[in-house]
């Protein structure tokens, strides 16, 4: 006889139901069935209502996010054999986000504060697509590589407190994509960014809680990201400190 | 967007932070422990801290290292309540914790000068 394993599912279809509300299901357990077969397999074999996201099997797309026993995590990197023995496995939409269906957020907040930042390169001035690639070495590339890891998957934001309490905060995942420009040789936009660094929403809303950098399945480092941005917007209010004193600087 | 000024807050608290982790033990240890354990001549150990507060140099060091770690203290203070949601209304808040940093420095820098 195959062993099951028990996994509840958090079910919100907002037609029907005034609240999310729980669903037990259970799967046919084997050592390498992931959060994401499990789900996949509730779908195709069990209810085909259940709506969840997911995409490449293989933490490269990102939107398979979902909170696991309290715990933001990729449901295709979470594998069921690391709860064994641990009573059922608890999966639900991601918080801090609205749910749109079932397991599925809205992250629409989220990718507005991804594009507030402008995270593509900003030239002074295009050179001609004849002149070639914008070269660098590696040593250039290795500023900002880790911070280039970014898969947009929202699980920093499902961990980081200060997002939850004011959603207008860019957040982990924006701070360290702005970084991730301001310290590439290529680009001449950090000016334009720090304005969004030196905001309240921007970097001075972390306190530093480090939850974020914990759960990344990309080994980002969000929160060490943000110290640096904290370093280069404390540069920035110094070399200004003049025309804030007079007022004339507000960004 | 408006420019937060939280900058100045931080630089202290930063301050302060780096000046614990780099001074903070060698002061207990020179002030606290070494008078008693080591030098065997507490009256001593007192003359050559008195001797230090006196020059502008000592005072300046002694300044210090009492109100950036009191500025980087209150900081966290202030940023932890926060995060464990015992929030009080902003404003009085930092007038409690910046403004009390503020206040135990000037009566310190009026003792060092006294002193």
């Amino acid at each position: 006889m195959t062993d099951k394993v028990t996994v509840r599912v958090q079910r919100y279809r907002p037609e029907e139901d005034a609240a999310p509300w729980e669903q037990s299901f259970e799967v046919p357990y084997s050592e390498d069935l992931s959060i994401l077969d499990a789900l996949n397999q509730i779908k195709d074999q069990q209810d085909p209502t259940l709506s969840h996201r997911w995409s490449c099997r293989m933490a490269i797309c990102g939107s398979c996010g979902v909170m696991v026993n309290n715990e933001p995590r990729l449901a295709c990197k979470t594998f069921l054999r690391d709860y064994r023995d641990r009573g059922p496995v608890q999966v639900r939409a991601l918080d801090n986000f609205p749910i749109e269906r079932d397991l599925v957020s809205d992250i629409s907040g989220l990718v507005e504060h991804l594009e507030t930042v402008q995270p593509w390169l900003i030239r002074a001035r295009e050179s001609p697509v004849g002149e070639g690639a914008y070269l660098q070495t590696p040593e250039q590339m290795q500023r900002y590589a880790a911070f280039g890891q970014c898969i947009n998957c929202g699980l920093c934001y499902a961990a980081c407190p200060q997002f939850g309490r004011d959603p207008a905060f860019l957040g982990p995942g924006a701070l360290a994509l702005a970084q991730r420009y301001n310290l590439d040789s290529r680009d001449e936009g950090a000016a334009q960014r720090m304005q969004w660094l030196n905001a309240d929403v921007g970097v001075w809303s972390c306190t530093f809680v480090g939850y974020c950098s914990e759960v990344c399945p990309k080994d980002v480092d969000p929160a060490a990201a943000i110290n640096r941005g904290k370093v280069a917007s404390d540069l920035n209010y110094a070399v200004n400190l003049f025309n804030i004193l007079r007022g004339k600087d507000n960004a | 967007m408006r420019r937060s000024h939280e900058p100045i807050a931080w630089s202290l608290f930063g301050a302060g932070g780096m000046l614990l982790a780099f001074f903070g033990p060698g002061l207990v240890l020179t002030t606290a422990l070494l008078p008693w354990l080591a030098a065997g001549d507490p009256q001593a150990a007192h003359a050559a801290i008195g001797a230090l507060l006196a020059h502008p140099l000592g005072k300046v060091l002694v300044l210090a290292c009492i109100a950036l770690p009191l500025f980087h203290t209150l900081h966290r203070i202030y940023h932890g309540l926060h995060d464990l949601h015992l929030q009080a209304p902003r404003l009085p808040m930092q007038l409690l914790c910046y403004g009390g940093a503020t206040l135990l420095s000037a009566i310190s820098a009026w003792w060092l000068l006294l002193v």
